[in-house]
């Protein structure tokens, strides 16, 4: 069974809260992986040429066929007068959904642009609407990066569509969270095994998919960053079953266990389902556990997945945690994460980047996770890092998945044993 | 307003980045919301540097915006300053901050910061990432750049290198030592490994050689009025070119042209047997249009290509670039839209493409060969060895490059031969490739989005693809199946364009059904 909670977890650890400049994406980001979730939606971010920019590089620049996003830039002349630019959004608009009809769903993205300028997006999307039903919705959301976060964009879209659900009373279980189709159908796999057939996801593949929801509409989330997306169905009555994040063996097992309570699920029965690919999953943790276990661990704030994954690392894969960065604690939805994660690691939330980077000097932990932007300075530094961005591109959900998230933080160490006859400080590109 | 799927270039702030990269000891403070900072993975990812970039970001929130975003900009200016100690330091703003309108230069200008504070003025709504680099390094040397004595040996500064440049590094050392042969010294390189004390004395050079008129023309210009240094009109790219630009190095110094070509293998390699089947490749450039220029060149002298369009995506290389076209017998494509240089490949149809990464992709889609020749750039454009463009080792560099993706001369024939054999049928690519090269059909593609840099959700979406028709559907015209096993003959290089040709033969033709007969008649008819 599971190792029992520490004596002293985190749920009441004073939290450093940092203010500085930050080293992290905004929320058009997670148009990336929407957009392939999503496979009828076009995302239109209405930005600058810094937001294109920001998708072709996060994107790698390497997505062969014309993309379901793209940037409406705003130029000069928008920028004059605003009743000009709804037209020229209606306009960029109309031509985009006459070149793409496979297009159901247009989602406009707000950026730091259109929201400095005020661009009203929300009534571009009410307006868009009524003139393109009922072959497509528009809806929108902000992805900028003066208030959202990385993934919080994923929060934003997720929260922009609850409003526009269709209404039922049935007692249904939706799972919130845009995970790879793969792992979402693993998971419906284990809850119809468990007899919990009356499932739905959001967002769905497609639109055509309906999705409802009411007052006996329980939802999981499947990722920490969803707490706007929270509200917003709780607003619309659906309660949340509160449980840890399905990372690790004991992850999924704990957040399979809080909805199977809640749909009175035989105990046997969950043993039952649970035993094989449970044990697969330790199994392949096992192995690289070997390399992870003694090792200290540093988070940069990136994902917010920070916390649950501390959890895994430190209760299934033997490591400690240092620092637990995160660019928000969303305390509610964190708590059972929290208190499963041992008293120790400095618990920070948002950044003062330099200040931070002084930090992780100073532990020189075994391995660090940040972005893209620290990690070669910080290889070249002597320290070994893990992107946090691949935990977001990467499949790390549920049992089948376990022992990929273990290695990914595995490599990293593994490739440095590997290389240890070269010299540790190689000549880096000028 | 205008929408962008892809682009040629990032904002202007992300040139001044590049010039900031590629210095030392000076420090960039840049007014910007925290997404912004995605800018650091250009430098540390794809040219996999080993520091952070420069760069201090404000970040400011939605919640500073009622409040005092200058007085957070002050403090990250003076944080900058204490924390790294720089020798100067650039001020500006991106686009977002550009509407909030703090007057960066102004605030930093105020601090007393006891260093050169040098402001930029790019405006995001207008400019883009190459107007960036060269107003940037323009600006630094005006604020910096000193009169003083020359040099006593013949020396000349090297200018236009940045961060992120296509095969800047190597072009440097490559240059460097065509100048030492003929006796002249380096005395600055920038912005590429100066510092601004180095900057201070550009003026002890004889005159300037200016790399990449992308990104320094405007310092080269103002140097030469305020310091009396001309400087080099030809970019060394190629033989012929590399040849000029010695006798335009020799004209301005009054030095005889002294040149060490023994490691010059272009021309033996292009004139040897072998190359034959380069004769009149029909290729199409796109790039820079530094870049297009000197390939274009190359293309038609050193290689015996023939040329069947060009173009640049920067509208600031534009008259040169439509000039260059007219005396190629084309027409200029002048456009950052990828749409519309993926349009006009596969309407032109050429054997081979020399262009970015972007048309490599649009090459993969359209099953063309492309080398690379031009940024924007991508992690493959950073190779370990030296491979610099510039010079007679460039020349050899690109010799090699751009044959790289052509089916070999011999084996062009001996594919012929056996094409029947199992070995070389249909999907049996080009034998030094690793794996099978198979050209598809535009419209029934449905690649999944593979990101590189950042990973990718494998299966999610990988079945839907993104597909837009380029070329027309052969949806009305029917093949017979002699005409179809016929096709199948012609090996699978040529096939698509074989199906192409034919398919449009015979539809200005009004043949609905193409036989074999019709497959020979549009062979003829597109013979050159
Ligand atoms: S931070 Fe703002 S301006 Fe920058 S890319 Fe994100 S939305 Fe665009």
């Amino acid at each position: 069974m599971n190792a029992p909670a520490p004596a002293l977890g985190c749920t009441n650890t004073p939290v450093l809260k940092e203010r500085g400049q930050r080293e992290v994406f905004c929320g058009l980001t997670g148009i990336i992986w929407l957009h392939r979730k999503m496979q009828d939606a076009f995302f239109l971010v209405v930005g600058s040429r810094t937001c294109a920019h920001l998708l072709q590089s996060a994107a790698g620049v390497m997505i062969f066929a014309e993309p379901r996003f793209g940037t409406a830039i705003l130029e000069e002349k928008d920028l004059a007068g605003l009743a000009d630019a709804q037209t020229e959004l209606d306009r960029e608009v109309d031509r985009l959904l006459s070149r793409r009809p496979d297009i159901r769903q247009l989602f406009l993205v707000g950026s730091c642009p259109s929201e400095v300028i005020k661009l009203d997006l929300h009534r571009a999307a009410e307006r868009m609407s009524v003139k393109h039903a009922p072959h497509v919705r528009v809806l929108n959301y902000s992805g900028s990066g003066i208030e959202t976060t990385f993934t919080q964009g994923e929060d934003a879209c997720l929260a922009s569509m609850v409003p526009t659900l269709s209404a039922t009373a049935e007692k249904e279980l939706l799972l919130v969270g845009a995970l790879p189709d793969v792992v979402e159908d693993q998971a419906m796999g284990l809850l119809a095994a468990l007899g919990i057939t009356k499932v739905r996801c959001l967002p769905a593949r497609r639109s055509a998919d309906t999705l409802a929801i009411g007052p006996n509409t329980v939802f999981a989330l499947l990722q920490p960053f969803l707490g706007d997306t929270h509200a917003a169905l709780t607003r619309r009555g659906a309660r949340h079953i509160p449980a840890p994040f399905p990372f690790g063996a004991e992850g999924t097992t704990l957040w399979l266990q809080a909805i199977a309570t809640e749909f009175g699920v035989d105990p046997a029965l969950f043993a039952k389902v649970t035993a094989a690919p449970r044990a697969r999953a330790e199994k392949a943790i096992a192995a690289s556990a070997q390399t992870l276990s003694g090792k200290s661990i540093f988070f940069f704030p990136d994902s917010q997945l920070e916390i649950p994954l501390a959890r895994f690392l430190t209760r299934e894969c033997g490591m400690t945690a240092v620092e637990v960065g995160t660019p928000f604690l969303h305390r509610d939805l964190l708590s059972p994460d929290l208190a499963l994660l041992a008293h120790g690691p400095t618990i920070s939330e948002g950044q003062d980047v330099d200040k931070q980077l002084t930090r992780a000097r100073a532990a020189r932990a075994d391995l660090t996770v940040c972005g893209l932007g620290l990690a070669n300075p910080l290889e070249a530094e002597g320290m070994a890092t893990k992107w946090a961005i691949e935990l977001v591109f990467t499949p790390v959900h549920f049992y089948e998945q376990a022992g990929d998230l273990a290695a990914l933080f595995a490599r990293p160490l593994r490739r440095r044993a590997l290389l240890a006859p070269l010299a540790p400080r190689i000549e880096a590109a000028e | 307003m205008k929408l962008t799927l892809w682009t040629y270039e990032g904002p202007p702030h992300v040139g001044a980045m590049r010039v900031a990269t590629g210095m030392k000891g000076l420090h960039y403070v840049l007014h910007a919301p925290q997404g912004d900072t995605y800018a650091d993975l250009l430098f540390t990812m794809i040219e996999r540097r080993d520091h952070r970039p420069p760069v201090t970001y404000t970040t400011f929130q939605a919640r500073d915006l009622g409040g005092d975003t200058a007085t957070l900009f002050k403090t990250a200016c003076q944080d900058a300053v204490d924390r790294f100690a720089p020798e100067a330091i650039i001020v500006g703003a991106s686009c977002t901050a550009e509407l909030i309108q703090d007057n960066p230069a102004g605030l930093a200008g105020s601090m007393n910061l006891g260093l050169p504070v040098i402001p930029l003025d790019l405006p995001s709504y207008q400019r883009k990432e190459g107007f960036g680099t060269d107003e940037t390094f323009l600006q630094i040397v005006r604020h910096l750049a000193q009169p003083c004595a020359r040099t006593e040996q013949i020396t000349a500064n090297l200018i236009g290198p940045t961060a992120l440049g296509f095969r800047h590094r190597d072009d440097i050392t490559e240059l460097t030592r065509l100048l030492a042969e003929m006796g002249v010294g380096v005395n600055v390189v920038g912005p590429m490994g100066s510092r601004p004390s180095d900057i201070a004395r550009l003026g002890a050079a004889h005159f300037n050689v200016l790399m990449y008129p992308e990104h320094a023309e405007s310092a080269a210009r103002w140097l030469e009025t305020n310091f009396k240094q001309p400087y080099t009109k030809t970019v060394p790219i190629g033989v012929g070119a590399t040849r000029d630009f010695l006798a335009e190095v020799a004209k301005i110094t009054g030095l005889p042209v002294k040149t060490d070509t023994t490691r010059l293998r272009l021309p033996w390699w292009t004139r040897s047997v072998d190359s034959t089947y380069l004769t009149g490749k029909r290729v199409f450039i796109f790039g820079d249009g530094t870049h297009v220029a000197a390939a274009a060149r190359i293309a038609r002298e050193e290689m015996g290509f023939e040329v069947a369009g060009l173009g640049c995506f920067n509208r600031e290389m534009a008259r040169p670039i439509r000039a260059l076209a007219k005396d190629y017998g084309v027409e200029a494509l002048i456009s950052d839209d990828y749409l519309e240089v993926e349009a006009t490949i596969a309407a032109l149809q050429p054997e081979m493409i020399l262009g970015t990464q972007m048309e490599r992709h649009i090459g993969k889609r359209l099953g063309i060969p492309c080398a690379v020749i031009s940024a924007p750039v991508h992690v493959q454009d950073f190779p370990a060895r030296y491979s610099p463009q510039m010079g007679w080792e460039g020349a050899n560099v690109i010799f090699d490059t751009w044959v790289h993706p052509l089916v070999m001369g011999l084996e062009e024939h001996l594919l012929h031969m056996f094409r029947d054999d199992f070995e070389f049928h249909d999907d049996a690519g080009a034998s030094h490739h690793g794996g099978a090269h198979k050209p598809r059909d535009v419209v029934a593609e449905a690649a999944p989005a593979a990101a590189d840099v950042a990973g990718s959700m494998p299966d999610a979406g990988a079945s839907l693809g993104d597909s837009v028709p380029v070329v027309q559907p052969s949806g009305q015209i029917v093949w017979l199946s002699d005409a179809e096993a016929e096709l199948k003959k012609i090996p699978f290089f040529v096939r698509g364009k074989a199906r192409r040709n034919t398919e449009n033969y015979a539809q200005t033709k009004g043949v609905t059904a193409i036989s074999v007969e019709t497959l020979y008649e549009a062979k003829a008819y597109y013979a050159r």
